[in-house]
């Protein structure tokens, strides 16, 4: 059945390697795309970037960290259960091309999302140098596949302890300085990531693709919800991106808007918490109503 | 109908029209449920007896899928609810939907003999009367089941217009799968049309009731991702396609401040509320904040509908439309009952700016309108007041100026013509230029309303038929059950 957990299993502190049964999205996957996962009957609409899929299994996976109600209810969730809807493939896949050298940065969740675009963009004739970011070395996962199929990796860690000092940006422009081209550049991971990185090839005039993860409701163009700001014109993330132009994206409107919901997020999360320690129940009236 | 007791067309005058009892505006103002509870058996045989029986049938030539109103009314007066429901059925298969969200004012009421001076017969609120009593007593049969045909149709959509083709096709033989984006079957009957007037648990009983007729949906399916329209064909083995995609793409206005956190569209806003149950938050883990004071811009159903939506979730609420009053294209009950809530009517009004503050809104910039000549649409067309304008404080708006052709599907599709603004052509059997894929509802017309989608779809599903059996199209020489 679609939806079906395989594994859920922490890679790295507060990571999980996600494999759903899926066997529709997995004929269908393309790198850049995305899924969305509503957890149980009463959880909302969250976006999960494909970090693999194989068609002849029917299976598809995710990474993802533990950030609010809807990924702690994912963390809790055992193999043979199933989540309650799952959705897919979502997006435009990323437009892979032959550019020469191509520079795959991933950080957070994108060490897991930057594996199908590697490999993509190696087997279009790319020579690719895949950059992979942590906090520190302990947190870099996923690294086995993605040497499978980069031509060469390379580790940096904010606090120096494995690889180069720094973040994507700070070992893009080590590079740079030692005289390494790059012929295109794609980020995935968190927005900060994305947008210093984006800042840093644009002096070089690398052309540069960022996925950008806008919060989402439907994930079909269906709300508006995912709009950001690319080149002065208002587009959809979930339709006509998630793949945008790094040097054109609007990284103010987009931190604003995904900051729309902190205090709603930081309330559920507490509330769920409460309820699972027994200090609150639903209230009556909220029962009554309830199909 | 002779058995009808005889009261001459002055004493049946003499009826006044039935009031149907309503939950307390200043109640239901703080509660999601239904709005209108529906007639008692006793006021609904009353109601019946106003009906004439005009011998021209008015009323029926202005219900866009010809419902056999005096008939079915009759049956009401009798105390035959049952028989009435399923009277209505032959033509409308959704009856205590449409018996809430039709426009009947300016279709089957609007048209009665009595509607000028007596208010026209409650249609509406009949026919809703019997389908929920048919429900509630438990008395929905499964109706007989022609010879399986081992013809298969794929339904793209789950909205009435789909629902629609998948009863008629089931019923005739054919194996019927229906395609959902979403993770509940219904369109806009449950993303967008909100509890209190159209409760939820309608909707899925007459999901349910397809089901138990063997029609298969297939939930959570984006046709255009998950699937092709080859896959469909070429793998899947259907032999015909009908879309009911639905005109899911929502407008903004294209002013500054349209980005800032706070701005919705009422697609958005009503999902977020309908659809994901964020009214039950943090039950439901959807968000939708609370807002002081919301604007909502637009005048139609959906405009009334997030209007009343923001003032059950606690809001002080303005709808700022451009036009007068008369104008708004809401059904009239909506905006009576909005106003009865305490919503504000800012009218010949029209936004020029959403005002923000650290990336939220704090207000928006509005500018008066006067009506000049009349448009191509025959209404008069709003002009903006030069140096009128002036500033709401809000801090939500919610903009339901209307919705355009989704193209997620429509752009796969290499065989199927569209026209300009992105919707599909068909031609008077809902049929596409491509001879196997049919289309109907918003799709094809533009937002419109549930009762045309259900029309488009019975014609469609006729014309699927004739093709899946090698028969004459409707219309065509030799065709059968012309009408
Ligand atoms: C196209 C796309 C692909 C994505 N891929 C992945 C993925 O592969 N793995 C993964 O873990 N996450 C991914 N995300 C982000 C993920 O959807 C959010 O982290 C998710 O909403 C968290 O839900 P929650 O209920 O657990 O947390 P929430 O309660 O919603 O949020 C908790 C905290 O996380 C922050 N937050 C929420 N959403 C985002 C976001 N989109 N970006 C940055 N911060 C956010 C909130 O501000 C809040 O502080 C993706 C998003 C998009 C749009
Ligand atoms: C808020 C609101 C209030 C309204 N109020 C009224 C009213 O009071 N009275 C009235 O008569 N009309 C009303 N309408 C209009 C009426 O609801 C629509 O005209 C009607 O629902 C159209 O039906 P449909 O079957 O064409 O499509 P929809 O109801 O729009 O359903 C289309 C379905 O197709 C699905 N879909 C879209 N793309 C795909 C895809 N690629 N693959 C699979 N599935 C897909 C969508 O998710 C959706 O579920 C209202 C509309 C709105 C938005
Ligand atoms: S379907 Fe709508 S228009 Fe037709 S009779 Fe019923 S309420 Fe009136
Ligand atoms: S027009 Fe009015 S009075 Fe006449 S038959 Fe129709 S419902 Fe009855
Ligand atoms: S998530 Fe609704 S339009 Fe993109």
């Amino acid at each position: 059945m679609a939806g079906r957990i395989i594994e859920n299993e922490e890679v790295v502190p507060n990571v999980r390697r996600l494999v759903l049964e899926a066997p529709q999205i997995a004929r269908r996957a393309r790198p850049g795309q995305f899924i969305i996962v509503i957890p149980d009957e009463v959880g909302e609409r969250v976006p999960f970037s494909l970090a693999d899929w194989d068609a002849d299994a029917g299976t598809i996976t995710a990474f993802y960290l533990e950030a609010g109600v809807s990924t702690l209810k994912l963390s809790r969730m055992q193999p043979g259960e199933s989540v309650h809807a799952l959705v897919g493939p979502l997006g435009r896949p990323t437009v892979i091309k032959k550019y020469g050298t191509v520079l795959v940065g991933g950080g957070c969740y994108g060490l897991g999302a930057m594996y199908p675009l590697v490999r993509a963009f190696k087997e279009a004739g790319n020579r690719v140098v895949a950059l992979m970011e942590g906090r520190t070395s302990y947190v870099i996962y996923n690294e086995e596949k993605v040497r499978e199929v980069a031509d060469e990796v390379i580790i940096c860690t904010a606090d120096g302890s494995r690889g180069i000092r720094g973040h994507v940006k700070e070992a893009f422009e080590a590079l740079s300085e030692e005289g390494r081209k790059f012929d295109y550049a794609h980020f995935v991971g968190c927005t900060y990531m994305m947008m210093i990185s984006s800042k840093a090839t644009e002096p070089y005039g690398i052309p540069t693709v960022v996925s950008l993860n806008a919060l989402m409701v439907d994930g079909t163009g269906m709300c508006g919800c995912c709009r950001v700001l690319v080149g002065g014109e208002t587009r959809f993330a979930c339709v006509d991106g998630p793949d945008f132009d790094g040097h054109k994206v609007d990284w103010d409107q987009v931190f604003s808007r995904l900051a729309a919901y902190v205090p709603q997020e930081n309330l559920a999360y507490q509330y769920l918490k409460c309820r699972e320690a027994g200090s609150v129940r639903a209230s009556p009236v909220r029962e009554e109503v309830r199909p | 109908m002779s058995k009808r007791p005889q009261l001459t067309p002055r004493e049946r005058m003499a009826i006044p029209r039935a009031k149907m009892p309503e939950q307390d505006p200043a109640a239901r103002a703080t509660n999601f449920r239904e709005v209108p509870l529906g007639l008692t058996p006793e006021q609904a045989m009353r109601e019946a007896e106003r009906c004439l029986n005009c011998r021209k049938r008015p009323c029926v030539a202005g219900c866009p899928v010809g419902v056999q109103i005096p008939e079915f009314i009759a049956l009401v007066a009798e105390g035959r609810f049952v028989e009435a429901a399923r009277l209505i059925k032959e033509t409308n298969v959704l009856p205590a939907i449409t018996g809430r969200v039709c426009p009947q004012e300016v279709q089957c009421e609007g048209n009665c003999t009595l509607f000028k001076k007596y208010g026209g017969v409650s249609i509406g609120a009949l026919e809703r009367f019997v389908a929920d009593y048919e429900r509630e007593h438990g008395l929905v049969e499964i109706p007989p089941k022609a010879e399986p045909t081992g013809k298969k149709v794929a339904i793209i959509g789950s909205g009435p217009s789909g629902l629609t083709v998948a009863g008629d096709l089931i019923k005739l033989g054919h194996e019927v799968v229906v395609f959902e984006a979403l993770h509940e079957p219904g369109g806009v009957l449950v993303y967008g049309i909100p509890e209190f007037r159209l409760p939820k648990d309608i909707v899925r009983a007459e999901v349910d009731y397809l089901v138990r007729q063997g029609v298969k949906f297939e939930m959570n399916a984006v046709v255009g991702m998950t699937y092709t329209m080859d896959e469909l064909f070429d793998e899947l083995g259907f032999d015909a396609v009908y879309i009911g995609v639905g005109a899911g793409l929502p407008r903004f206005m294209g002013i500054p401040g349209e980005d800032l956190n706070g701005v919705y569209s009422a697609n958005e806003y009503l999902t977020r509320s309908n659809l994901l149950k964020a009214y039950l938050f943090p039950d439901y883990d959807c968000p939708l904040p609370p807002a002081k004071k919301v604007c909502v811009v637009g005048g139609g159903n959906v405009a009334m509908d997030a209007a009343r939506t923001a003032r059950r979730l606690g809001a002080d609420v303005t709808i700022v439309y451009r036009r007068a009053r008369e104008q708004l294209p809401a059904r009239a009950e909506e905006v009576h009952h909005a106003e009865e809530e305490g919503i504000h009517f800012q009218l010949l009004s029209n936004p020029v700016r959403i005002i923000g503050e650290a990336g939220r809104v704090v207000g928006m910039e509005c500018i008066r309108m006067r009506l000049g000549e009349p448009d191509e649409s025959g209404r008069r067309r709003p002009i903006p007041i030069e140096g009128s304008n002036f500033n709401i404080d809000c801090d939500q708006v919610v903009i339901a100026i209307g919705s355009a052709a989704n193209p997620l599907l429509t752009k796969t599709l290499k065989t199927v013509k569209l026209n300009k603004w992105g919707y599909i052509e068909v031609d008077k059997n809902n049929r596409t230029s491509d001879p196997r894929i049919w289309a109907g509802g918003d799709i094809v017309t533009g937002a419109a309303t549930v009762i045309s989608a259900m029309g488009a779809g019975r014609i469609a599903a006729r014309s699927i038929h004739a093709y899946l059996m090698g028969l004459p199209q409707p219309g065509e020489e030799g065709a059968e059950g012309e009408q």
